[in-house]
């Protein structure tokens, strides 16, 4: 059971980082602030998530499992809505989307 | 290990301090000054802290079987350091708001300028 | 394995520093200065100082990125090309710098537990503390109890700084717009907001009480509580938010701060022992410790939180709409 745990947390971890890295490519790679918006919004809560669920699984039944709980519970919410706020501000500022015009 | 990394924290802290300093003399922008004002002051909190961390310590917070523990002496005064340095940015960022207002610019050379014509 | 993630974030706290002065956009330096802040706290981490990275993530990160992106709202955004060349500053700084790396080579080796500033007083204190005052958390100790003069004059100096902010930049009583043109586009915003304000104050109170045991104390509960009340102020706005928690209040709060801390000082020199001595607060030394330490920590929480809002309301009410 512990070597399970234990295999799953690094699992977890390694995910998370690995999340975080491709959100970090997007972010330097997409051509536009909307897609780069998207790309780090959905890449770094998943990432960031996972690391977290992988450390809980290593702290084991104890009261750091709860604060880390606890602040799951608060990125999950958080992260999403600094994102929204973003993008409604650069809709009021008139950032238009970069469309692509061409026919495919 | 220990004896390359011994002197490299030492070297990178001075390489923001002096990145810091730049930017107060060399930015003529009053708020670009303040940030390197900033960049200074956290720049001399890490060589501090760096100083005090003792190997193969632990944090500050007595706790059964550890012996060894980081000086918490430096950190005592980097705290206070901390709390002092928003309390000066906060005020020179009051003052640039108030100079804004007075010059209609926070560029240090049409500041001059328009002093020198008055 | 720790040497790596010191010298990585080394690396990275330098070429964000590069970067911060190249930048021409003042936006964008403020929003790097924060990564710098937090990239600093997590060094601090690694350093194993945990009560200064909590204070350094939410004074660092947290309020002074506030402050400056005010500060950039209320001036301009861009930098002009500076008119002289910059050679003699460079020459002043590569001049200044290598000075100093000279001087750093006489210094004790990183990590070195002979080192002198190891030797007379830290060990005193690390021998001390669970007997003369019962906390576990030395640096709370020798904050509040050992030096408790030093955070005394601390305290004075945030509520100069709230003083002197309130001199410069005042505050203009907005009207209440409760019912904005904006408000379809905040809802998602407003709904976090309202259910985040109470965990936060709560999470305040929460570090300011266990700081005894773990990283936390006074400061970093002032600046966590005054936080609350700027998510509420940036989602529903100035005029709201002087609502729910009045200047008025702000500025008897700032002075109370520092009253209560200077009245445990009295209160124990009537007592009968020096000024700030707790152990004659209560019958026995240790419980008088823990009261005294409890007192003044709330005390330097009232006036940082207080300071801090006033300090957010000061720049605010100066911008022409009234929220951020």
């Amino acid at each position: 059971m512990g070597l399970v745990l234990d295999v799953l947390s690094w699992v977890c971890l390694l995910g998370g980082a690995i999340f975080l890295l491709i959100g970090a490519i997007g972010v330097l790679r997409f051509p536009d602030f909307y897609t780069r918006l998207h790309a780090v919004s959905i890449c770094d809560t998943l990432g960031a998530g996972l690391v977290l669920v992988g450390l809980m699984m290593q702290g084991g039944l104890s009261l750091v499992t709860v604060k880390l709980l606890l602040m799951f519970y608060f990125m999950i919410f958080t992260g999403p809505t600094a994102v929204h706020a973003l993008a409604e501000a650069a809709m009021q500022g008139k950032l238009k989307p970069h469309v692509d015009d061409r026919e495919s | 290990m220990p004896e390359l990394l011994g002197h490299y924290n030492y070297w990178i802290v001075i390489i923001l301090m002096m990145t810091g300093f730049y930017t107060v003399i060399a930015r003529p922008n009053l708020i670009k000054k303040i940030i390197g004002l900033f960049i200074f002051q956290t720049s001399v909190f890490i060589l501090f802290i760096s100083m005090a961390k003792v190997e193969g310590g632990t944090a500050p917070i007595i706790e059964e079987g550890i012996s060894v523990y980081s000086n918490p002496l430096p950190h005592v005064l980097i705290l206070t350091a901390i709390v002092v340095s928003l309390a000066t940015t906060a005020l020179g960022l009051a003052l640039v708001v108030r100079i804004r207002d007075a010059y209609g610019t926070i560029n240090e050379d049409d500041i001059h300028v328009q002093d020198e014509e008055d | 394995m720790e040497y790596l993630i010191d010298i990585v974030l080394l690396g990275l706290l330098m070429i964000t520093g590069f970067a911060i002065v190249r930048m021409r956009s003042l936006l964008a330096a403020a929003m790097l200065t924060s990564i710098y802040s937090l990239l600093s706290a997590s060094l601090f981490v690694v350093l194993d100082a945990v009560d200064v990275a909590l204070t350094e993530a939410a004074i660092g990160a947290g309020i002074s990125t506030i402050l400056l992106l005010a500060a950039v709202a209320l001036t301009t955004d861009e930098e002009k090309t500076p008119r002289h060349t910059p050679l003699l500053p460079l020459v002043v700084v590569i001049a200044t710098g290598a000075a100093l790396i000279y001087g750093t080579l006489d210094m004790p080796h990183y990590g070195d537990p002979e080192a002198p500033v190891h030797r007379y007083v830290a060990p005193t204190y690390l021998h001390d503390t669970p007997g003369e005052i019962g906390v576990p958390n030395v640096v709370t100790s020798v904050l509040a109890s050992y030096r408790g003069y030093d955070t005394l004059g601390e305290v004075t100096v945030i509520f100069t700084a709230g003083a002197g902010v309130l001199a410069l930049l005042g505050y203009r009583t907005r009207r209440r717009n409760s019912q904005g043109p904006g408000n379809r586009k905040l809802v998602v915003l407003r709904v976090i907001a309202k259910l985040f304000f109470p965990l936060i104050l709560l999470f305040a109170l929460y570090v300011l009480l266990h700081g005894d045991y773990g990283p936390g104390g006074g400061f970093q509960a002032g600046v966590i509580f005054a936080t609350g009340f700027i998510l509420y102020a940036l989602a529903f706005g100035l005029g709201n938010a002087q609502r729910v928690i009045p200047h008025q209040l702000l500025r008897i709060m700032m002075a109370v701060g520092v009253l209560i801390y200077a009245a445990v000082g009295i209160e124990s020199m009537l007592l009968g022992g020096k000024f700030l001595e707790y152990r004659v607060l209560a019958d026995d030394p240790v419980t008088g410790q823990h009261l005294g330490i409890m007192l003044i920590e709330l005390g330097v929480g009232i006036t940082v939180a207080a300071v801090m809002l006033i300090i957010y309301y000061g720049f605010v009410s100066r911008l022409h709409s009234g929220d951020m």
